[in-house]
């Protein structure tokens, strides 16, 4: 391994890694599909090339890459938080909060509110209650730690799971297929103006968790050790709760609940970078983004025309390596 | 530097802390020594900041301990834990670094950090395995890089809870020297120990408790007298004085 000394140097030739491979990725996985499109007939503006590059495949590409990184910072994040390494961006509550949110306004069928999507809309009140929901729980009594965090997380995830079963078994039969396809997970096709905005918070808050990056690294050893060298456990704590909630509400509230990146990417990356955040998280953006892209080109062509979610082809991918590092956590005990 | 006055700490409602008047000053190798559940971590915890929520007066330097900034007082403190199991794979060096916490601003440490790093794992023999995974570490390996994490704070009190515990021979004394050297350059160093041998051979000063309580606070000699021990932990004791004149403690079996 090589000495920390030169950690500043990993960092710039990790990020300069991820951003070629997250340009090749938008530019090649956009080429891959039924039908055949170049770039010289998509950019001379000729038909269909110009409206299948532009307006089905590069824009899903760029949301792969934008909701990947996401949970995969996320993850990183909450794994931190709860000082455990089987955290995923889902087991503090937010995103149980989302899903309830938008199968509500499947079932209820709404639509369109002031022009935005009813189901984002409504994904991101469920996920703002439960947000505020945890938080309230999880500082009652004293201040906020990883155990009460973790504990009010896990309590509203099951109370949000049990509203979801309570949904769909009431929905109709065309409204159930559709939650159905909502909860696997799944990446559409979406408007400049929405991976605008959903960059530019996720922008920021992936910006906000590397700067605090070093405090990741303390509360990933302990609250005490946090707390002995001059950081307030209970001040990082809310705030990389906020910050991965943001994230992971805004990316579900689009994609739904795509299962595994935001646990196997932080995994993977550790065994090769190790734990500090202050190169994890930058890593784990663009390796996130990179992997689901990938998988979702996969969803799209494995069974054309059929398409399958891409939360299953993540989990198809992911289920097994998850077992493989049970297996050597396993392992790990007996040394 | 520290004035310990009326000092309480609840668990649970139960007091398991209640000191009436305790001083530390710079220079001193003070042993804690007492019965499991003495108070010696809940002493040590309050006084590194820990456990604000404690009764009565703890200043350090004049101030209240729980008025001190956060990142001043870990300039000032540092803590050893007993033990410290990790969940994700930090190297040596990394976890030493983050002793460097409260001198940083940016997002790197910078060359005068790297310099405190290297010297915090050179006095604790802990380089040869700087890059290697704390969990890999023995016992004893990992309470030295804990160790280094602490004196890489550049603290001016040490706190220590059980240091030798998982420590070989060699390690302890290389330990206890390495606390008498940081004594005699000013530092106030405070360690919890079960040793009472080591406490008799290296403190300047021994605190025993008993159910929260101060039993005795005096030089090694008095404070760790037959009838003091025997009336604190239970057991008969013999003993001896080595050629330094310090004394030497069998258990009777």
């Amino acid at each position: 391994m090589r000495p920390d000394r030169k950690a500043p140097v990993r960092l710039a030739r990790l990020v300069a890694a991820g951003l070629l491979l997250a340009l090749i990725a938008a530019a090649v996985l956009p080429l891959v599909g039924s039908a055949r499109i170049d770039y010289a007939r998509a950019f001379a503006g000729l038909s269909p090339d110009k409206e299948i590059l532009f307006q089905a495949r590069l824009p899903r590409v760029l949301l792969g890459l934008l909701v990947g990184g996401a949970l995969a910072v996320a993850g990183v994040l909450f794994q931190a938080l709860v000082r455990d390494a089987l955290a995923d961006p889902y087991v503090l509550g937010v995103a149980g909060g989302a899903s309830v949110g938008a199968v509500l306004a499947i079932c209820f069928g709404w639509s369109r509110w002031a022009g935005f999507s009813a189901i984002t809309v409504s994904a991101w009140a469920g996920a703002a209650v439960v947000l505020l929901l945890v938080v309230a729980i999880a500082s009652r009594g004293n201040r906020m730690s990883s155990f009460t965090l973790l504990l009010a997380g896990i309590t509203l995830n099951s109370i949000c799971a049990a509203v979801l079963l309570l949904l769909h078994n009431l929905a109709d039969f065309g409204q159930s297929f559709v939650v159905l396809r909502w909860l696997m997970g799944s990446l559409e096709p979406v408007g400049y103006p929405t991976l605008a905005w959903l960059a530019a918070v996720i922008g920021a808050a992936v910006l906000v968790a590397f700067r605090r990056a070093r405090e990741w690294n303390l509360l990933a050893v302990g609250e005490e050790w946090a707390m002995a060298r001059g950081v307030s456990p209970g001040r990082s704590l809310l705030v990389g709760f906020l910050t991965g909630s943001l994230i992971t509400a805004a990316v579900t509230a689009l994609a739904g609940p795509i299962a595994f990146v935001g646990l196997i990417v932080p995994h993977a990356l550790r065994l090769r970078i190790g734990a500090d955040h202050r190169l994890l998280l930058p890593a784990a953006f663009f390796a996130g983004g990179v992997f689901l892209a990938l998988c979702d080109t996969v969803a799209r062509v494995a069974l054309a025309p059929a398409e399958i979610p891409v939360g299953v082809i993540t989990a198809l991918l992911g289920g097994p390596f998850f077992i493989w590092l049970l297996g050597s956590r396993r392992r790990s005990l007996w040394l | 530097m520290y004035e310990l006055r009326d000092l309480g700490y609840l668990y649970d409602g139960v007091r398991v802390l209640k000191l009436a008047a305790v001083d530390f000053v710079g220079g001193e190798l003070v042993a804690l020594v007492g019965p499991n559940g003495a108070g010696k971590s809940t002493l040590l915890g309050v006084m590194a900041g820990l456990r604000p929520d404690y009764e009565g007066a703890c200043r350090l330097e004049g101030r209240e301990l729980r008025r001190w900034r956060r990142r001043e007082l870990a300039r000032m403190v540092s803590f050893v834990p007993q033990s410290l199991r990790l969940e994700f794979p930090f190297t040596a060096e990394q976890v030493v670094l983050m002793g460097r916490t409260p001198y940083c601003d940016g997002l790197f440490e910078g060359p005068e950090d790297h310099a405190a790093v290297e010297r915090a794992m050179e006095l604790t023999d802990t380089l040869q395995f700087r890059h290697r995974d704390f969990r890999a570490l023995s016992g004893g390996e990992r309470q030295r890089v804990v160790l280094a994490s602490a004196l890489a704070q550049q603290p001016r009190v040490l706190l220590l809870d059980e240091p030798a515990a998982f420590l070989d021979v060699k390690h302890q004394i290389r330990l206890h020297r390495l606390l008498c050297e940081l004594c005699r350059r000013g530092l106030l160093v405070v360690a919890a120990t079960h040793d009472l041998n080591l406490a008799a051979a290296y403190a300047d000063r021994v605190i025993v408790l008993d159910r929260g309580s101060v039993a005795a606070d005096a030089p090694p000699g008095r404070a760790l007298a037959p009838d003091i021990l025997r009336s604190v932990f239970e057991v008969d004791v013999y003993l001896a004085a080595d050629p330094q004149g310090r004394p030497w403690i069998r258990y009777e079996t």
